[in-house]
């Protein structure tokens, strides 16, 4: 069965979905009609831009090319993340949010490759671009919660962790608690988009594939392969970043720093 | 300089709150901190807990100057509990266990917390929660789990503040006398001069952030509220 191309008369009609959402939002007069259109317009372009870079990218095949835009896609990754965590960020979280994300994803992102599909060459662009851009995409929304949590942990529970601290407990083990929580919170999205699949929604790597005349019972296997090495590289770079970024908050002498400390009688 | 010296403090200066500029808090002796709210005697604990430093001055334990010190292996020898005490989430037994954890100490049997507890008036069993205990019972139990650390050094936050007079007078008895058996150093920061009267052998006053005088009191002086 050869896919039905969508052409851009017809791509144009699908805009009209995006005329609803306009006129629902101007009349509940919620006034995010320019958000709307900037993210639209954003989206569009975006993908447009990245379907000629991939046009060429997988005419070339070439591992310089595919590491390039590997690392493109993780800088703008932690780009993305110290954007949207508000955070009195110091050098130490910033090192954190970037080495979890470069690290945590490129580990899962070389195993998957070359141990669960065995893929040869091992940068075959093909497989490289799409797997590195799912794994790092939901990687990315789980270092933004991660961190989130991690900040606002500390600040909700400044008094029990310097409590810790005035025992004897060594600026890891007060933050414990504080830690597990953002772990849980920050692979808890994915966790539950795992219960969902299958019954509640189809995902889009499996649709994709579907779509394109691959056979479902090929496509679930890379959906239930994709699925477990997004969990595996969510919990890898979350891990990496709380370990690495839960010292942030505290000084040489192991006193929470001066920017969370509130002024003392 | 000897042994005896304790804690010392010399020429210390933290932001406007607190400047002292020679004091010393002997080994194995009760020191109480009197001075109003707002006076600097938090800041004074918690300089001595190294859990702030100073911006100027020197603070010594045991000669040894507090910036040189590991300030884990200080904290888990000079042990601060704070006024508004800290619950850890779970049970009584947990919260006992928390700072003896933190300090990899050893952990006593069962029968030995509850003689800590009862000693403190707490009849709570050891696997209850402590999500309904009120602020003195939570107080109480706070002052158990430093209790049970046996420090070298305990500096107390208004220990008592949420007790009524009659548990706060038997509270504060019962703390200077495990010191003293222990040979604990305490140092506890008080607004009551009566309080102090009753248990220290050192009484420091403290005003607007400063050390006013110091005064050796003989100690069992009467109680008077």
């Amino acid at each position: 069965m050869d896919l039905i191309t969508i052409g851009p008369i017809r791509m144009i009609a699908a805009y009209v979905f995006l005329l609803v959402l306009l006129l629902i939002v101007q009349r509940l007069r919620i006034g995010r009609e320019k958000d709307i259109v900037i993210s639209t317009v954003r989206m569009s372009l975006q993908l447009v831009v990245m379907g000629y870079v991939l046009a060429y990218v997988l005419e070339i095949n070439h591992v310089l090319l595919s590491i390039a835009l590997l690392l493109l896609m993780q800088v703008f990754a932690v780009h993305n993340v110290l954007q949207r965590v508000k955070i009195p960020v110091d050098h130490v979280l910033v090192r954190a949010i970037a080495i979890s994300i470069l690290s945590g994803t490129t580990v899962t992102l070389l195993y998957f490759l070359v141990i669960v599909v065995g893929v040869q060459p091992w940068y075959e662009t093909q497989y490289f671009i799409p797997i590195a851009g799912m794994l790092i995409g939901n990687s990315m929304t789980g270092v933004s919660l991660g961190a989130e949590r991690l900040i606002d942990g500390v600040k909700t529970r400044k008094s029990q962790v310097e409590g810790a601290l005035m025992l004897g407990a060594t600026p890891s083990m007060a933050m414990r608690s504080v830690v597990s929580d953002a772990f849980a919170a920050a692979i808890l999205p994915t966790i539950n988009s795992m219960v969902g699949m299958g019954i509640v929604f189809l995902p889009g790597m499996m649709t994709g594939q579907i779509l394109s005349g691959v056979s479902p019972l090929t496509a679930i296997e890379y959906q239930i392969a994709i699925m477990l090495g997004i969990v595996g590289s969510v919990a890898l770079t979350v891990f990496i970043l709380l370990e690495l970024g839960h010292k942030a908050f505290f000084n040489d002498r192991a006193q929470i720093r001066e920017s969370f400390t509130d002024s003392n009688e | 300089m000897n042994e005896q010296n304790g804690l010392v403090l010399c020429d210390v200066k933290y932001r406007d709150i607190l400047q002292v500029d020679d004091l010393t808090i002997p080994l194995r002796a009760v020191t109480c901190i009197v001075g109003e709210s707002g006076s600097g005697k938090t800041t004074l604990l918690r300089l001595l807990n190294h859990l702030i430093s100073a911006d100027e001055g020197t603070i010594q334990y045991r000669d040894r100057c507090l910036k040189d010190w590991d300030p884990v292996q200080l904290r888990r020898q000079v042990i601060l509990a704070p006024q508004s005490p800290v619950m850890f989430p779970g049970t009584i037994r947990d919260n006992l266990l928390a700072g003896l954890h933190y300090a990899q100490l050893h952990t006593p049997e069962d029968k030995d917390m509850r003689k800590v507890l009862q000693r403190m008036r707490l009849s709570q069993d050891l696997s209850d929660g402590v999500d309904n205990l009120s602020g003195g019972e939570s107080q109480r139990l706070a002052l158990c789990r430093v209790i049970l650390m046996q420090p070298e050094v305990l500096l107390l936050d208004e220990p008592t503040s949420a007790l009524d007079d009659s548990t706060e007078h038997y509270v504060v008895e019962q703390l200077s006398e495990q010191c003293r058996r222990r040979d604990i150093t305490m140092v506890m920061v008080t607004h009551s001069q009566a309080i102090a009267r009753g248990v220290a052998d050192v009484t420091v006053f403290v005003h607007d952030g400063r050390i006013r005088r110091v005064e050796e009191v003989a100690a069992g002086t009467p109680w008077t509220s």
